[in-house]
């Protein structure tokens, strides 16, 4: 009854996107606000119906319907509740289903506080979120539907996949989700401004809270990811350049561009048609990864192949979108007026730079991602891009974008000083120099480029540091001033200093981990012990337990730093009886933002066990950067000048917030 | 400058960028791909030794021996040839006798893949995607070994054993 109404409330969904998709657009034609409003009502109401939808299948994976096929193959009776929640999303069609809800989510927010936005323009930007929607729910409704029953209902299911029975999967496809389909806001507004023929600075005001709150938790879901993969998989990898992974960071890059070239639509009424190609361009990559990975294709493209339907559906919606969106574009783009002018030197200038070298950097990505799947296509040649591609050709391209982020803030809008700025970024240059010099006489091992980096990062760093110091003119004036200086400064100033500064702090973790890891891998029985970069890591005992849906192989380590207990680790092996499979679950100790990480082999013949245990100096600021990124992102959205004129980004980011 | 310059300058710039992605790209391609074999290719094409390429088959049942301190060694098969491959570490989870696997690595002067990765990319049916093609077009494909690949989209299967700390994982430098 339940799976039934959930369907029913899908198909009415799809019932009111095509009203949404199709009757506003004639309301616009006929210059007809009534039915320009139906946009409004008909968004809400679809919201309404696909979270009925979403509320149903969560309530059959609680109450464990195995008369479901979704819930069948995906749960288990004996498992924990937050994980029969989150399984949900774990698998095809269920994650499906969150990608429209939130689709809708976003189509909902627009519809209830976009009322400031002239009324043809909300109508074609809600018409336009209609037709992604539609497209989706078909996908939905005739390959993927969660709903289906089963004829003959099993006792009990076969449980979900071990790795995906994590925390990790209650917040990270969600937040991932929040920040790809997030990114549909700006591609409706780029549409919608090309049939409409009309762009300007007011437009990218309206957009840039959308990009920004799409940003915010791509930025989070990302590393979020590497996170869970960190901990979960068992090697201690954070990043694989793995196609999925890809697929979540072309949109990063893409957006990261689309933010930046945005800015300079706001203030200067400049790269107008680059921006609406940026918009179009990262939804549409979006739409690549849920394509890369829904399709199958990257399993095999045999499998494509002989299994088509959904694959073939998903080209299909990624062709007429990103073709019919692009064609427009061709089509309209020379209508739209060409804004101000600008110097090379001018802090416009200074974005371009950026959105040049992170589309490209987006480009190699796309290359390195793709080309192994052409290339079988083609040839049959099966071949393995990995990290040494993308170390080559994204590591290079980001050293010269990183060099410029701290000069661009500095810069004055039109025609900017670069001498000027240099001399100002003096003491950052001294930071970074101090920070090389130090690295180079007092750590010895690996990379000579390790220094570098980490000059490069704290140079990052510091030129955030120097703009804020800058700005509120500390050092120069009392500190009475300086206050009420730094109070009056834009939060988006804030912002962009912190978001800077995020990036440098990543970078910092990433060189430290890679360069200064340190490991060891061997056997080990009761009693014995491991040294490893100044600790000793004792093996106490091991013991099987139950655990709720698994078995599981436990090992105590008591670890001491110069004779000086600080800690207990406990790594375990499980089995999982209901798919006879197993996961490692590593243990961790942090200390300070390094970590100690043990992770369990297989038992040997003779009672001990296989164990790796590695030494990760720093790594923790891998997802400090990110979280310093994401804050700084949110400091930008509180900006009183994107609340002003803007639709109340403010309230949107709480609405999104309680919706976690 | 004139409106004319600023645009040329512009262009340039972008250019420049552009042909230089193209040439890291193209280096790149040329050097840090690697290709799959199998068994049968390995033997047919005389690889040379110290060529880095995949090597993907079946665990051959009762070829798995564990040494002293993580060495182990095992054969690789396809069906029509047979390559034995020595690794140091600890295997992945995944890991069966009987079941698919890849790894990664070159041959030594004696014919033996010393392998720094085993890598267990696929789903719980224990069939990597390069496997499972091979196997299938030799015909030696059973359908219900690995026709259903499940959706698993939000972390990465992709568990890998390596034993040497040089393997940087994807590092930006």
């Amino acid at each position: 009854m339940i799976a039934e109404a959930g369907h029913y409330a899908l198909v009415l969904a799809l019932g009111l996107a095509l009203i949404q998709a199709t009757v506003p657009v004639l309301g616009a034609r006929l210059r007809d606000p009534a039915l320009m409003n139906v946009a409004r009502s008909a968004a809400l109401a679809q919201l309404l119906f696909v979270g009925l939808s979403f509320t149903a299948l969560v309530f059959l994976h609680v109450t464990s319907d195995f008369s479901v096929a979704n819930v069948f193959e995906n749960s288990h009776s004996m498992k924990p509740l937050l994980y029969k929640i989150t399984g949900v999303w774990g698998n095809h069609e269920g994650s499906m289903l969150l990608w429209v809800s939130i689709l809708a989510l976003f189509g909902g927010l627009v519809a209830a506080f976009g009322n400031n936005l002239p009324l043809s323009l909300r109508a074609h930007v809600l018409a336009v979120q209609a037709w992604v929607a539609t497209a989706f729910y078909l996908f939905i409704l005739i390959t993927s539907n969660p709903f289906l029953r089963l004829d003959d209902p099993p006792i009990e299911g076969r449980d979900l996949n071990p790795v995906l029975q994590d925390i990790g999967l209650a917040v990270h496809p969600p937040m991932l989700y929040l920040g790809y389909v997030g990114f549909s806001i700006s591609f409706s507004f780029a549409i919608a401004a090309l049939i409409e023929g009309r762009v300007d600075a007011a437009w990218a005001r309206w957009v840039r809270p959308w990009t920004l709150v799409a940003w915010i938790f791509l930025t989070l879901g990302i590393a979020m990811g590497s996170y869970w993969a960190y901990y979960e998989l068992g090697w201690g990898g954070w990043w694989f350049w793995d196609p999925v992974e890809n697929a979540s960071l072309m949109p990063w890059l893409a957006g990261t561009a689309l933010l930046h070239s945005a800015v300079v639509m706001e203030k200067r009424n400049a790269l107008k048609v680059w921006t609406i190609l940026l918009s179009i361009l990262t939804f549409s990559l979006s739409l690549l990864g849920t394509f890369l990975v829904r399709s199958g294709v990257l399993t095999s493209v045999h499998a494509f192949a002989t299994d088509p339907t959904r694959g073939v559906f998903i080209l299909l919606i990624l062709c007429i979108f990103i073709g019919g969106s692009l064609s427009l574009y061709a089509s309209r783009a020379s209508s739209l007026k060409q804004g101000g002018l600008f110097a090379p030197i001018s802090r416009e200038g200074a974005l371009v730079l950026n959105n040049l070298f992170l589309t490209t950097a987006c480009a190699t990505v796309f290359i390195g991602t793709l080309y192994p799947l052409a290339l079988e296509v083609l040839t049959g040649d099966k071949i393995s891009v990995g990290a040494p591609f993308f170390n080559l050709t994204f590591g290079p391209l980001f050293v010269p974008l990183l060099l410029a982020v701290p000069f661009g803030p500095l810069l004055a809008w039109k025609r900017g000083d670069l001498a000027g700025a240099a001399q100002r970024l003096i003491a950052a240059g001294v930071a970074a120099l101090i920070a090389m010099a130090l690295l180079w006489s007092f750590v010895h091992g690996g990379s000579t480029l390790a220094p570098l980096a980490i000059g490069l990062a704290v140079f990052v760093i510091a030129g955030a540091g120097v703009d804020l110091v800058e700005r509120i003119g500390l050092f120069r004036n009392p500190l009475g001033i300086v206050w009420r200086r730094a109070r009056g400064l834009p939060r988006s100033t804030w912002g962009t200093a912190f978001a800077h500064a995020g990036v440098g702090v990543a970078l910092i973790g990433i060189v430290c981990e890679t360069t200064w890891n340190s490991e060891y891998i061997g056997t080990m029985s009761a009693g014995q012990s491991a040294k490893l970069a100044g600790y000793e890591l004792k093996l106490d005992g091991l013991q099987s337990r139950q655990g709720p849906n698994f078995r599981e192989l436990l090992a105590q380590f008591t670890v001491t730093e110069a004779g000086r207990p600080i800690g207990v680790m406990n790594p375990s092996k499980r089995s999982f009886a209901a798919r006879g499979s197993s996961t490692s679950e590593a243990a961790l100790l942090t200390r300070g933002v390094s970590q100690l990480y043990v992770s369990l082999g297989e038992p040997a013949a003779d009672g001990g066990i296989a164990v790796r245990i590695y030494h990760k100096p720093m790594v923790l600021l891998i997802w400090f950067g990110p979280l310093l990124m994401a804050f700084g992102g949110l400091l930008s959205l509180s900006d009183r000048r994107l609340r002003v004129g803007a639709p109340k980004p403010a309230r949107q980011a709480r609405g999104l917030q309680a919706a976690e | 400058m004139t409106r004319k310059q600023r645009r040329l300058t512009m262009i340039g710039g972008a250019a420049a960028v552009l042909v230089v992605a193209a040439a890291l790209v193209l280096n790149a391609l040329r050097d840090s791909i690697v290709f799959f074999s199998t068994p049968q290719m390995v033997t047919e094409q005389h690889i040379a030794p110290g060529k880095r390429f995949r090597l993907g088959g079946l665990v051959e049942p009762g070829t798995l021996v564990r040494g002293d301190n993580l060495a182990v060694t095992f054969k690789i098969s396809d069906g029509s040839a047979m390559v034995p491959v020595a690794f140091k570490g600890i295997l992945p989870d995944l890991f069966r006798e009987g079941q698919g696997v890849v790894t990664e690595g070159a041959l030594d002067s004696a014919g033996v893949f010393k392998a720094d990765t085993v890598l267990a990319k696929h789903d719980e049916n224990y069939m990597p995607k390069e496997v499972a093609d091979a196997l299938k077009k030799q015909g030696r494909w059973q359908e219900q070994s690995g026709a259903k690949s499940d959706a698993k989209p939000e972390l990465k299967p992709d568990v890998r054993s390596d034993a040497t700390p040089t393997n940087a994982q994807g590092a930006v430098r």
